[in-house]
């Protein structure tokens, strides 16, 4: 099940290398090609127009995360304004002060105990999936038993259920269990969202590193499990890294079951943010700015952490093509 | 955790008459008894934890959609009816459900076609940039992926403004006029779809083209080369050398995206809440939301077909994934 996992970060991950400056074959024009036979004149213009297009892409893409970070320095009164400005020219901090203090609403959190929520949540999912991935990774990837097929075929059939079609009958159960509105509760929802992806795409790493490296410890005189200890886990640990970043950009992130699942003091930070931004509405977007930008800059740190080094995740086996 | 390489030979030499379980050496069949435990264990915990909060759940959820269960039943205790399929009859028949569902696919048919459509071009432009301007596109490409869902819709609600948005500016500006202050974008459905759609593509496009880009560089060059030199047209190299090399990567991305664009939820509700007619704007995720806690009978047959539309449609990349994956 996955609750509302922006699958988006679920691949954080495929051929994202161009930063790394790692480029497949289709980067120059090779010879014989067309746009290497155009006189030189069309060449200049049609470079031209790629760049042009290039820029277009990347205003497109950066401009509202830019609008965010300028409304967020920008003071109340200019934001209430009928001609935006383009720049925070009156520069204040005074919104990130605003957002970092002030309560959503009566009865409700601030940003600290939601920052608290959010990072107790997130780390547990964190903690707790990797665990349980990692073991059945190595299952799935070392041992051959009955029904090992049949479990990859029901991870990735899991994946794919939407957790939002469930959510209520989720909520009765969490509510049996007297865990309404408690971090534990959630947490637990999470870790069953994250858990099918964070195995499969384990599964991938673990089978990456050849069994053989084991066996030859193993001749040298190692056990079975000094062999996997010393050998094969140094081997995973950026895969860890990676599968583990996925789990807490998902948890970070997700709304649907948080909003559904907790109230009042415990909201973690997305469900705080809307009720914030509904409970400021007329009065202070530029708090709400700085609680967005604040919200976003984990996420940002990791996902640039993990592009380029996970090369599994759901494409993997059709880019093998 | 050897023993796919460590395996001793198979099997024993066979006794005719006798079936092969039984030719096994006992320490071949110890062994393989012992392997069987050890997965079992090490699987241990995330079967328990998928079994508890997905396959319990879906159990729950398919037999409670067959009856009357609602909160009544939950507060006081007692034991709902069985009703058949009266909660589906009464969810085709006498909710918006069908509209919610015609909606939703609509949705997701636009948005699909323009991600994967746009995704593609900037792929493809990637191919053709020097490698400058390349990282300065994925740099930004990358920005507009990690933003959390709820701060980009946020944003963009704020861009769209009715009063101080940026778009209304420009507009007036653009025109000359003043035909856009205070031009309500969330309030009439269609310029709803619209901003919904341009934050949900925004997000939605670094994915396809990061994929899609690297799926073009598997292409092997000499390939294209002996086909341009054989005479192939450009079309005719693209879809003749190329497209073949793409077609696993295409239907994989082609259907995440239409899981996730008929799942959104977050940029939905966020914008319902800043302005709009939930009743003329819910998705299939936020109908079911804003049925809230009571009659769990009929959200669980909303739930139920859910899933099944959600299953058939990804049937294909569980297909392909099994199909190209060496399990």
């Amino acid at each position: 099940m996955s609750t509302q996992v922006t699958p988006a970060t679920q691949l954080a991950t495929v051929g994202v290398d161009e930063v790394t400056g790692e480029v497949g074959a289709a980067k120059t024009p090779r010879p014989g090609s067309l746009a290497a036979r155009r006189p030189p004149r069309r060449r200049i213009l049609t470079r031209g127009a790629l760049n042009l297009a290039a820029l277009v892409v990347f205003v497109c893409s950066v401009f509202p995360v830019y609008w965010m970070i300028n409304m967020s320095f920008t003071r109340g009164e200019s934001i209430i304004s009928r001609t935006p400005s383009f720049l925070p020219f009156d520069f204040t901090f005074g919104n990130y002060a605003t957002a970092w203090t002030r309560e959503a609403a009566p009865g409700q959190t601030d940003f600290v105990h939601g920052l608290l929520s959010s990072t107790l949540v997130t780390v547990g999912v964190l903690i707790v999936t990797l665990l349980f991935a990692f073991l059945a990774s190595i299952a799935v990837a070392r041992i051959r038993f009955k029904g090992r097929r049949t479990f990859i075929v029901a991870v990735l059939i899991v994946q794919m259920i939407p957790g939002e079609a469930m959510m209520f009958t989720i909520y009765g159960m969490i509510d049996d269990w007297r865990l309404m509105n408690t971090l534990i509760g959630l947490g637990i929802v999470y870790v069953a969202a994250v858990i099918p992806f964070t195995i499969w795409t384990l599964r991938g790493f673990v089978a990456g590193v050849p069994a053989d490296l084991e066996e030859a410890a193993m001749i040298d005189g190692c056990t079975r499990s000094q062999a996997f200890w010393k050998v094969t886990f140094p081997l995973l640990a950026p895969g860890l890294v990676a599968t583990g970043i996925f789990a807490f950009i998902q948890s970070w992130n997700e709304f649907t079951m948080a909003l559904l699942l907790m109230r009042g003091y415990n909201l973690t930070l997305p469900p705080w943010l809307l009720s914030f931004q509904s409970a400021t509405e007329a009065t202070n977007w530029g708090a709400v700015m700085a609680a967005s930008t604040l919200i976003s800059i984990p996420v940002v740190i990791f996902f640039l952490i993990v592009q380029g080094r996970m090369s599994g995740g759901l494409v993997s086996g059709a880019v093998k093509g | 955790m050897t023993s796919v390489l460590t395996e001793p030979p198979r099997r024993a030499p066979r006794r005719s008459g006798r079936p092969d379980r039984l030719a096994l050496t006992a320490r071949e069949r110890s062994r393989r008894r012992r392997d069987a435990g050890s997965a079992l264990t090490l699987l241990g915990p995330s079967l328990v934890i998928l079994g508890v909060m997905v396959g319990y759940p879906a159990v729950l959820m398919l037999v409670q959609s067959f009856t009357d269960y609602s909160i009544k039943n939950k507060v006081q205790g007692t034991l709902p009816e069985i009703i058949g399929f009266e909660n589906y009859l009464e969810v085709f028949t006498q909710s918006d459900f069908p509209a919610v569902l015609v909606r939703s696919l609509g949705l997701m048919l636009v948005m699909t076609v323009l991600i994967v459509g746009l995704g593609s071009l900037v792929a493809v432009l990637m191919t053709r940039l020097t490698r400058g301007w390349r990282v300065l596109v994925s740099v930004g490409l990358l920005l507009a992926w990690a933003m959390p869902p709820l701060a980009a819709t946020t944003v963009w609600g704020w861009i769209f403004d009715t009063q101080y948005g940026l778009v209304n500016w420009a507009l007036n500006t653009i025109t000359g006029t003043n035909d856009f202050t205070n031009y309500s974008w969330l309030l009439s459905p269609w310029s709803f779809f619209f901003v919904l759609t341009i934050i949900v593509v925004w997000q939605g496009v670094p994915f396809a083209a990061f994929t899609l880009y690297a799926a073009l560089g598997q292409v092997p060059g000499e390939v294209l080369e002996a086909a341009s030199l054989d005479g192939a047209t450009g079309w005719q190299r693209f879809r003749l050398v190329v497209f073949p090399y793409l077609r696993n990567v295409v239907t994989v991305v082609v259907v995440l995206q239409v899981i996730w664009n008929l799942r959104i939820f977050t940029q939905v509700y966020t914008l319902q809440q800043r302005g709009g007619l939930i009743s003329e704007t819910n998705v299939l995720g936020t109908y079911i939301f804003r049925q809230g806690a009571g009659e769990f009978g009929v959200t669980s047959a909303i739930g139920v077909l859910m899933v099944i539309l959600l299953l058939a449609l990804s049937w294909g990349y569980v297909r392909t994934t099994l199909k190209e994956e060496d399990l």
